[in-house]
This record gives C-alpha cells, structure tokens and sequence, in this order.
C-alpha cells in the first residue's frame, strides 16, 4: 500500500504532467484537472480493482468520468498506471489523435465516451444495476463536476439509484465551486448538494478532496450505509497547486505561456521538495 | 428459433405484440436479455414478460433520457439491452444519450421506440414521432429499422438480439396483415420487395407498407398499372444496390413513409437517386411540413393520403 508521502508526491507528478501535456497542447481544462487529481490518484492508486492486466475482466471495478472536460488528468493517471505509453499524450488534441479533449473509448482504460455533462451518473447507474443482477460485487466510481449538477439527468439517475439501493455505486462530486461562468452558487446554486443527495436516499460524506488519507479512508469505506448509494463531497480549489491558478475561473481552461509553465514547474517542484 | 408469426393465416396481430411475444421466447433461452422500461410495459405489451422474467426487466419510471443512459450502462457490461419506450419520447426527449451513450460510446442498446409515427392519433403532436428516421439518420453507428409486419418484427427483434450494434426499431400497434405466406428472407440493410410490377415502383416502410400492396392491387386491377412493391424496412444502412436496381428502367418511384417528409426515407432515396444520376420521376409521400391534422391514425393517413386511395392516386399521377 502506498504511504501518505508516496500519494502526495504522486499527485505532484502528475500536475506537472498535467500542465505539461495542456503546454504541449496548447489546450486543456487545465484548473479542473488540477482540482480532482488527488482523487483519481487515490482511486487508482489505493481503491479501484483495475489495471491494464483486468481492463476486459467483468469483475473490474468501473470508473466513469462524468466531467469528461478534466480529461487530462485522466490521462496521465491511466499512462502512469501503464494503460498506454506516456509518450502517446505528446499527440494530445492533435489530427486524428485518439487522446482528445474528452475521454473515449479508444484509449484504453476509458469506460464510456463522455464529455457532454450529465452523462456519467446514469451510465455507472446502468452497471451498478447490471452488478447486481448478476450478483457480482465489482462497484463502479463517477466523478461529477460541481458545475454539471443542473444537468437534470444527474437527478433522475440519483432517483434509480437509491431505489434500487446501489450500495455497490460511489458519485464523488469534485466541489470546486467554480465554473467557466462564475461561483457555482452564483450561476445555479445547488446548495445544499448534501441534504439534496440524502432527501434523494443517498448516504453522504464531506472530505477534504486533496487530502489522500482521508480520501483513502472515506472510500475504503464504501458503502457508508447498508443499501444506500454512496455519494462524497470532496472539496478541492480549482487550480490546486500552483498558486496563481488557484480559485481562478481564467484558468478553467486557460493554457500556461511559457513563463507562466515555468514559474508553474518551479513551484511544484519546491513542494515536492518540502514533502 | 422456429418462426411461426408469418405462418398465421389472415389478419396479424400488432407488431407491438409480436415484439413482447418474440422477446419471450428469447428470454427463456438468455438470461442476458434485459428489458428496460420507462413505466411503458403495458404500452409496449411487456406486462407477460415482467411476469414470466421479473429478473430480466429494470423499471426506470417516466424519466426517459435516464431509461438511455442507464441501458448504455447496462449494455456496457455485455447484456442485450432491450430500452422500451414511445418512439416520440424515446428519439427527441433522449437524443442526446442516444448520440453519445448509445451510438457514440458503441454501447449495443436495442432502442424500441414504441407506437411510432402518428400511432397514438388524437393524442396529438407531443405523442407523435414524425422526426425519428431523419434524427437518427445523423447519428453515426445507428441501425434504423420500421418493419412493416409480424414476419419483419419477428426477425427485427432475433436478429438485432444476435447484433451486439445500437439499432433503433420503431413499431406501431395497428394489426398488420402479412405482406407474404411464406418469408426467409429478412435482413437487415436488404429491402424486401412484395410484389413485382413494371410500371413504377412503390417503396414503402413500417405500416406504410400494407396500404402501398391494396392500391398495387387496384391500380393492376383498375387501371392495368403494374407496381413493384417494396418494404425498406431498414432506413439505414439503406439498401442503395436494390434502389439502384429498380431504378435502372427509368421507370417512376413513389416512397411512402409515416414521418415527415423531411429527412426520412423518401429523402434518403432521393438524395442516392441525385447522386447517382438517376432522374426517374419521383415522389416522396409521408406527413407534410405543418401542424399535423388532428384524428386516428387512420384519418390522418387518408387526410395525408398515405391510405389506399391516397396512394393509388398519386401513384396514377407519377405514370401519366
């Protein structure tokens, strides 16, 4: 199992992949891949039963990215997990690459082509559901953005999936609180999201998203509650770690000049460093 | 499996019922069967199967773009999906799960869009699906099938079982009469022709189908006019080979459809037609452009002339 030290400095590989691949690209949604990278990091690294050696098991657990714009920081974790060669992101967003700005299916380790918003929470409902018809006990993982939570879809799966009590399903909302607009709570507040998901019959938990104990902790703890769907507020900053990005709706999808991807690795290095 | 629908004498049932039938007899040998539902079971004649196979039916309630995202998932994990819901909500209210959970992410669902076209007559243009074949028509890697009677429906529902590809079949729920006594011969992509004549040709699909063979049968009886009848039961992939075929005399082509006249079958003909430089006279019958006429099914065939009468006119009129 991997210490806390080793998930921290994990996390700061794979910003720096980040921003490089978005430099390279010269596009990408650079603040939210910042945002719910920590989370991926722990799913792939300490909870999902998932790997390049399972990806066509029927007992794999499935992760569904419902925010498919922070597609980036997917990719660098299914590259650093050996789903592909690293090298293939230098193709990011390029003609007839299959690494574009939106997870699809071509690119292994990928469950479902998503990008338009709304999308994710009920595909992982479908294989929950199928879960539990065949009475297999793989669970299936979806990150939703804060900002996608309008998405009326989002609330009609939230409505299957406590009734047919999918205690094998976990939504993990990367609350940002940021959108390309404004504050979420300016553009369409949906506070509060947690008395929502429990009036709706989810069980739910807060959690610092870019803290990997509690992180670890909270989804080793799945289902928190018999029969119920399990749904994790993780509260991130949008831009984490690279402190001009930081809760800065530019950077939600800004790209870095050259100087500023300079002064971004500097930064992220000397926390490395400091770990 | 052994077919019998097509062997029935006589009047049909409803393609809608030969759909819930044909589902039941493949469930019993596949547990991988899996019907989705959108609080539609009795509308799509699914009340027998949730009975017989409680396990293999997910009851979504009226939520349909939920019914498409959660049978893509479903799909995801290797089972035949069947997303049964009306053919107006299914294809406009879901679209966008169709485009990208269902086509898109190659996530093999059966859509079944139920008592299709102008079906549910009176209740109005909100329960009407006059756009399907044209929306679908635009979304990559989507099978689009309407067949015409219970031998097309019977085979529709085996093979797409079998496909393992997004298909979308759309019935209506009037009883058909069978096109031919005895049929082996249904695929899909392969247009089926039902009646052979040398004067013009009559493609028709779905429900269109019987009334296009009654006024073949006036127009050769009345007027000495030979048509050829075909059931394009599969709008796409289209079968351009056989509408090349019947092409080739010069002779006229009329296309009858229960859909718009935008987009669907009789524009998708055409458009080969063009490209292929073929310039047979030429009709496209189907729902004009406007606020449909408001009755039955039936009157809004015969006020649209998509009926007997209607059909027979305008087919004298392409031969003159």
């Amino acid at each position: 199992m991997m210490t806390e030290k080793e998930l921290q400095t994990k996390s700061i590989e794979y910003r720096k992949k980040i921003l490089k691949y978005i430099y390279g690209a010269k596009a990408g949604h650079t603040g939210g891949s910042l945002s719910c990278v920590d989370i991926l990091n722990v799913l792939y690294n300490t909870t999902m039963n998932v790997g390049p050696e399972n990806i066509k098991s029927a007992d794999r657990d499935r992760y569904v990215q419902s925010k498919g714009h922070c597609v980036e920081a997917l990719f660098v974790v299914l590259a650093d997990k050996g789903f592909f060669p690293e090298t293939d992101l230098e193709t990011l967003c390029k003609y007839k690459s299959h690494y574009i700005g939106h997870p699809t299916k071509k690119v292994n380790g990928v469950e479902q082509n998503t990008g338009a918003l709304g999308h994710g929470l009920p595909l992982s409902v479908g294989m929950a559901i199928s879960a539990k018809l065949d009475g297999k006990d793989y669970k299936v993982f979806t990150l939703l953005g804060d900002g996608e939570l309008p998405e009326g879809s989002n609330w009609e799966a939230a409505l299957t999936a406590s009734h047919y009590k999918l205690d094998n399903l976990c939504a993990i909302i990367d609350h940002n609180k940021l959108q390309i607009t404004g504050k979420t709570s300016d553009v369409c507040n949906t506070d509060p999201i947690d008395q929502k998901f429990e009036s709706f019959g989810w069980s739910v938990k807060h959690v610092d998203g870019h803290d990997h104990l509690q992180l670890k902790a909270i989804l080793a703890s799945m289902p928190f509650e018999e029969n119920k769907p399990s749904l994790i507020i993780a509260h991130t900053i949008k831009g984490k770690g690279v402190s001009y990005m930081e809760d800065q709706i530019k950077w939600h999808h800004g790209v870095p000049s050259e100087e500023e991807y300079t002064s971004a690795l500097q930064e992220l290095d000397h926390t490395l460093a400091s770990l | 499996m052994e077919t019998i629908v097509n062997k029935r004498p006589g009047t049909g049932q409803a393609n809608l019922e030969v759909f819930s039938e044909t589902l039941q007899k493949l469930a019993q040998f596949d547990k991988d069967i899996i019907v989705v539902t959108s609080d539609s079971r009795g509308s799509g004649k699914l009340v027998p199967f949730a009975e017989k196979f409680p396990k293999q039916i997910v009851e979504i309630g009226i939520a349909e773009q939920n019914l498409v995202g959660v049978a893509a998932g479903i799909a995801s994990t290797g089972k035949k999906v069947f997303a049964v819901s009306p053919a107006c909500f299914l294809t406009a209210r879901s679209f966008e799960q169709i485009k990208n959970d269902v086509a898109y992410s190659d996530n093999p669902v059966n859509l079944i869009g139920i008592s299709a076209g102008v079906s549910y007559g009176a209740l109005g243009s909100t329960h009407h699906s006059l756009h399907d074949f044209a929306a679908l028509r635009a979304v990559n890697n989507m099978i689009i099938v309407a067949p015409a009677d219970n031998y097309e429906t019977e085979q529709a529902i085996t093979q797409a079982a079998a496909l393992n590809q997004p298909i979308y079949l759309r019935f209506g729920k009037k009883n058909m009469p069978h096109l031919l006594p005895e049929s082996n011969d249904f695929q899909f992509g392969k247009g089926r022709i039902i009646r052979n004549g040398a004067d013009l040709t009559i493609i028709g699909t779905g429900e269109t189908v019987h009334p296009a063979l009654q006024a073949a049968e006036r127009l050769q009886a009345e007027y000495g006019i030979n048509a050829t009848i075909v059931s394009m039961h599969t709008i796409k992939p289209l079968d351009y080979e056989l509408i090349a075929r019947l092409a080739e005399s010069g002779k006229p082509i009329l296309t009858v459809e229960e859909h718009s006249i935008f987009g669907g079958l009789g524009e998708a003909c055409a458009s080969f037609l063009m490209e292929n430089n073929y310039r047979n006279p030429f009709k496209i019958m189907g729902i004009p452009d406007e606020y449909t006429v408001t009755g039955s099914q039936n009157d809004i065939f015969n006020h649209y002339g998509i009926s007997e009468s209607g059909i027979l006119a305008a087919a004298r009129k392409l031969v003159s």
